[in-house]
């Protein structure tokens, strides 16, 4: 059986033509407006609290929509955002180091591995200046200089210093700052903020997005929302892999349930592998902490020469390890790319070479650093981090090498969007990590924070009311048919998952999937690998619906039923994954094949072939999905190939 | 609580400086007793300051005493449910020992009166000779008295230590070199304060007065 | 590692709860305290009990999420830490653990050790931000901020609302929470026009709330995971008394 078919292709229909720089303000231009005293009586839903959903339901409620919040968390101030360690980029050019919007918007196209649109990521660079002044009025308290002004690093291999950043904890001051702008909202009577509830199901009227059905996770109540508009912004899904960076709560379930209402799926396969995790250190192991990558710019990485060395890392003399990145990438070093080095890392891990128990770990090492600079430098540098790092695995990085291990971070896949962040539902919008849009096949450090924000802020609340202004919608209500069908639908496949009461835990089901897509559809992918790991999902979805245990009943808190139906989606987003990695014959940012590389191990880009978006519809569960192609032109940055040696 | 506790410590450090007065003989401190009784003649009829004086110290006590039980009961409806298991508090052990500290305080208080004020539980009772009072008080056959007010003065140093301390946060004070300062400013006041206290009990006991 | 828990189970908000013990075998230093209960809730789930429900999201100490009284302590005994941060190699072989959910009025229990902390949103709607509406901000150059200032406007803007402060104390205060966003908002200048009315809406929420009143004891900064400082409280008190003093309830006074 065939595993996909190709449909019609998909275009973005949004984004003016004319010159880059001029698109984002003609857009503004031509968008119809919504009269205020209209305002009042539309109401928009918003799942999701991070950097997108929190900025946008603040944003949205200032201007005088009705809107509706909703997060699995107990506060809005939980989302994973708050997690992101770095930094956030902008092209303010404070530093008068040559940035630019134009630069930033380059950098961008590049560091995606030219899969991305060119319209947006320039949308994103001229709105990336706009989001700094919003934070610092807010009160973000970024880091300033001795001036009290602004600090700026640089980030991820950039070669300018353009990233702003509160110590190690950016996303959290970020997260806050929308979060409070959303509490004021909230306080005020505009926003109705509805924690501790799960979107379920996506309702759709005459082909529009007219509303969700959410579980209260407190009492068990399903209900029904209605609204005039739905906005997804309920991150991403690297939780398919059981352990990544992200939280445990955070899944697919929302988008999952809009692409199986007809919104197309794009570019699933592109996730971003974060090079400096801790490695795992057992069975037991729930979930994996990364390490900033900042850490890279004065740790070697090694490992040993010889395979089976199993010598203290101390004991290892000098001429019997392997600087391995400084070896192979001799003019970046340590310092290359993401993607780069976590596919280095496995590569001598593959080739027996790893270290620490489970030898899927390598070095990372500050002995030299400590001896040039002295510890207390290291110790105002990176102390924080030493200090994490003890606290799980229990050995001093000052005096043992740190041993890391690469995890799955971020994903660039998503829903597809147009340049109005409109899916291809009407009236369902999607931003965030949720979409697809900004990131092409490779996320730059210090980007996520950046696109989160701009979403929310200023390109969903300009471009939603276009959307708005076309109605007034008709009205509909919960008893409308398509809301009870959809609402039965949850209600029944709740009652399915408790009836099965089999004999294995969600989470053991959950592990097993995460630990097939790691070896098959991680770092680096094979079409016999993806095959076989499109058959054995399969397989374990079956045996899922037929032995899963999930204790308890509907009514009242259910953790165990909360996962089941996470775990459920996260079977049929794995398969859909393989399929996309399958059918992306060529290498390219976080999606490398083994068919595809350059004689010295490279990713190879296939231009001819793969320059589009991939956009699956949704036939079926185990059915072939339709591929839709959006074509990608570069006007702007021409593609070239990346080269880091 | 800071209000009124400041007014109590103001009478505190008066009152020590008065019975530090023994040491300068009997008559001096014979004379500070009627004075005291004095203060204010002609301008105000003989014990009227000392009444105004009493009432503001009484209105002080029972301000401070219903703040703290305000604060009690806001704290005992805040944990409807206890802890099965639970740590002392670490702060310090002034910090702990604030209410019950408190409690054995008001005890000696009325105690206190009811002994070198009013005479009643004196053994001499005798109100025109303080001096002689204080010096049967504290007679080395009565060491029970001795101990309590000793117990009583020593919880009265913790609980100022963390009063006082507890004052100027109140009040404001907001700074990591302020706090240093302020608990180092608060140790130095309890320790004074007890010291000028005990000095006189343990001064008639050693015969240092008689 | 073998463990005898000892934790509280309540099937729901209006029943009764009750310690019960459960014996942990074959547990791994390198454990995870919350990994320590996974491995608790496999075993129950299989066995065809109900499984301990606990708050947990994201695992590194910075969502605020998990939060449980462990042996008496808030997070448990290691310093700075949350509980999901906390590891097996802190305890020893043969313990009991004991483990409650946070105790108090604002939090009430949901189910076993899942407390509502909606007490602390409502705190930060009364007043926990700076308005300024999208697309209304200056030039973030335009208003320079001294470094110390800064620096010390992060240190209080650290708090994760985990809620141990709380659990903690001896008041069931949630002063340090209120104090911390307060002292963050007023050392910045972006915050000074609504720093009066600020405070008296913060504190009123709180009181509200039916949190306790704050005795200065400091064991909230005892086990905040991380490390807001006492003096906070005192920069609340100062601008607490300074806005009564104003009226600074009041609009325009």
């Amino acid at each position: 059986m065939d595993l996909f078919t190709e449909g019609d292709p998909i275009a973005d229909t949004k984004a003016p033509s004319g010159p880059v720089e001029a698109r984002w303000d003609t857009r503004r231009f031509e968008a119809k407006l919504v009269n205020p005293a209209n305002r009042r009586k539309m109401t928009v839903i918003v799942v999701g609290t991070g950097l997108a959903g929190g900025s946008a339901a603040a944003t949205l409620a200032e201007q005088g929509y009705r809107v509706r919040s909703y997060c699995y968390q107990d506060s809005p101030r939980r989302a994973h955002s708050i997690a992101a360690q770095g930094g956030i980029n902008a092209a303010k050019n404070y530093r008068n180091d040559g940035d630019s919007v134009h630069r930033l918007f380059y950098d961008t196209v590049k560091g995606g591995d030219f899969r991305s649109r060119e319209s947006n990521v320039h949308r994103l660079a001229e709105v990336s200046v706009n989001i700094i002044d919003q934070c610092v009025a807010q009160g973000v308290p970024f880091a300033r200089e001795y001036g009290g002004l602004l600090d700026t690093r640089s980030f991820g291999g950039a070669q300018v210093q353009r990233t702003f950043y509160a110590r190690g904890q950016t996303g959290q001051q970020l997260l806050l700052g929308a979060y409070q702008a959303l509490e004021r909202q909230i306080g005020l009577g505009n926003v109705e903020m509805n924690a501790r509830h799960e979107m379920l199901e996506l309702v759709v009227v005459d082909g529009r997005a007219r509303g969700i059905v959410v579980r209260d996770l407190v009492t068990g109540e399903i209900s029904t929302e209605m609204a005039d508009a739905v906005v997804l912004a309920s991150g991403g899904y690297g939780n398919v892999f059981f352990l990544s960076t992200n939280a445990k709560g955070c899944n697919v379930t929302a988008t999952w349930r809009a692409h199986r209402k007809g919104a197309y799926f794009a570019n699933p396969c592109y996730t971003q592998i974060h090079p400096t995790c801790i490695p795992v250190s057992g069975d037991h192991q729930s979930k994996l902490t990364l390490m900033s990558e900042s850490l890279r710019n004065d740790g070697r990485v090694w490992v040993p020469k010889a395979t089976g060395d199993d010598r203290a890392p101390r004991d290892i003399p000098e001429d019997e390890r392997d600087y391995y990145l400084e070896r192979i990438y001799p003019a970046f070093g340590n310092l290359v790319p993401r993607d780069i080095a976590s596919r280095a890392a496995k590569n001598v891990c593959d080739s027996g070479r790893g270290v620490g128990p489970t030898k899927l770990g390598v070095y990372l090492d500050f002995a030299d650093a400590i001896d040039r600079l002295g510890r207390k430098a290291i110790e105002a540098k990176y102390g924080n981090l030493f200090e994490m790092y003890e606290r799980i695995t229990g050995e001093d990085p000052y005096q043992v090498p740190m041993r890391i291990y690469p995890a799955v971070h971020y994903t660039m896949g998503g829903l597809w969007v147009d340049y109005d962040l409109q899916s291809t539902i009407p009236g369902l919008f999607v931003i965030g990590e949720a979409n697809f849009s900004d990131h092409g096949a490779n996320r730059l450090g210090a980007s996520a924070l950046m696109q989160g924000l701009a979403d929310g802020y200023f390109v969903l609340p300009s471009t939603i009311a276009n959307y708005l202004a076309s109605g007034p919608l008709e009205k509909v209500d919960a008893s409308h048919p398509a809301a009870v069908e959809a609402r039965a639908d949850v209600e029944d496949r709740i009652r399915r998952l408790l009836a099965v009461d089999g004999d294995r835990t969600v989470d053991s089901f959950h592990r097993e999937l995460g630990q097939l897509m790691w070896e098959h559809c991680g770092m680096e992918r094979s079409e016999a690998g993806l095959r076989k790991a499109i058959d054995e999902i399969r397989a374990l979805r079956e045996q899922f619906w037929q032995r899963v245990r999930v204790p308890g009943d509907g009514e009242g808190l259910n953790q165990s039923l909360e996962k089941a139906g996470r775990v459920a989606d996260f079977f049929e987003l794995a398969e859909l994954m393989c399929v996309d990695a399958l059918h992306r014959e060529e290498s390219c940012g976080g999606h490398f094949r083994a068919e595809h590389q350059t004689p010295d191990g490279e990713a190879q880009r296939d231009d001819d072939r793969f320059a589009y978006v991939a956009a699956w519809e949704y036939t079926g569960t185990g059915e072939p999905a339709v591929l839709h192609k959006e074509d990608l032109k570069f006007e702007y940055v021409h593609p070239t190939q990346r080269s880091y040696k | 609580m800071a209000v009124t506790g400041i007014l109590l410590m103001l009478f505190l450090i008066a009152h020590m400086l008065g019975n530090l007065k023994i040491f300068t003989g009997e008559t001096a401190f014979d004379h500070y007793g009627h004075w005291l009784r004095d203060v204010g003649t002609p301008l105000l009829p003989s014990t009227w300051f000392l009444w105004i004086q009493r009432i503001a110290l009484l209105v002080a006590v029972l301000g401070h005493i219903a703040a703290a039980t305000v604060l009690a009961l806001r704290a005992r409806a805040a944990r409807p449910v206890r802890y099965a298991h639970r740590k002392p508090v670490r702060g310090s052990y002034a910090a702990r020992t604030m209410r019950w500290g408190g409690v054995i305080i008001l005890l000696f208080v009325i105690y206190h009166i009811l002994d070198l004020t009013t005479g009643h539980l004196n053994p001499q009772g005798d109100s025109s000779n303080p001096y002689g009072n204080v010096v049967a008080d504290f007679a080395p056959e009565r060491w029970y008295v001795t101990l309590f007010y000793t117990l009583a003065i020593v919880a009265l140093g913790f609980h100022l230590r963390h009063g006082a301390f507890s004052a100027f946060r109140s009040l404001g004070q907001q700074t990591p070199r302020g706090e240093r300062r302020a608990r180092a400013a608060a140790l130095v006041f309890a320790v004074a304060l007890c010291a000028g206290y005990l000095a006189v009990p343990f001064a008639v006991l050693t015969g240092l007065v008689a | 590692m073998n463990l005898t828990l000892r934790i509280w189970r309540q099937p729901g908000p209006e029943d009764k709860g009750r310690m019960v013990t459960y014996q942990v075998d074959d547990v791994s230093p390198d454990m995870s305290f919350l990994e320590m209960l996974d491995v608790l809730n496999e075993r129950l789930t299989l066995s065809g009990e109900e499984p301990v429900a606990f708050d947990h999201d994201c695992r590194e100490g910075i969502c605020g999420m998990c939060g449980l009284m462990i042996n008496g302590d808030a997070h448990g005994p290691q310093r700075g830490t949350t509980a999901c941060q906390l590891h097996m190699r802190q305890f020893s072989d043969g313990e009991t653990i004991d483990i409650e959910p946070w105790r108090a009025r604002a939090f009430p229990v949901i189910k076993d050790l899942v407390v509502n902390r909606g007490a602390f949103d409502k705190i930060i709607a009364a007043g926990g931000y700076i308005t300024a509406p999208t697309g209304s901000a200056p030039d973030a150059h335009a208003t320079p901020v001294a470094k110390a200032d800064a620096d010390a406007a992060f240190e209080s803007a650290a708090c994760i609302g985990c809620g141990a402060c709380v659990a903690a104390c001896p008041n069931g205060s949630g002063m340090l929470f209120t104090a911390a966003k307060l002292t963050q908002l007023s050392l910045l200048p972006q915050g000074q026009p609504e720093r009066y009315t600020r405070v008296i809406g913060m504190v009123d929420a709180h009181d509200e709330a039916g949190f306790g009143g704050c005795t200065n004891a400091g064991e909230c900064t005892v086990v905040c995971p991380k490390g807001i400082p006492l003096n906070t409280i005192g920069r609340l008190n100062r601008d607490y008394l300074t806005a009564t003093a104003k009226g600074g309830g009041t609009p325009g006074s």
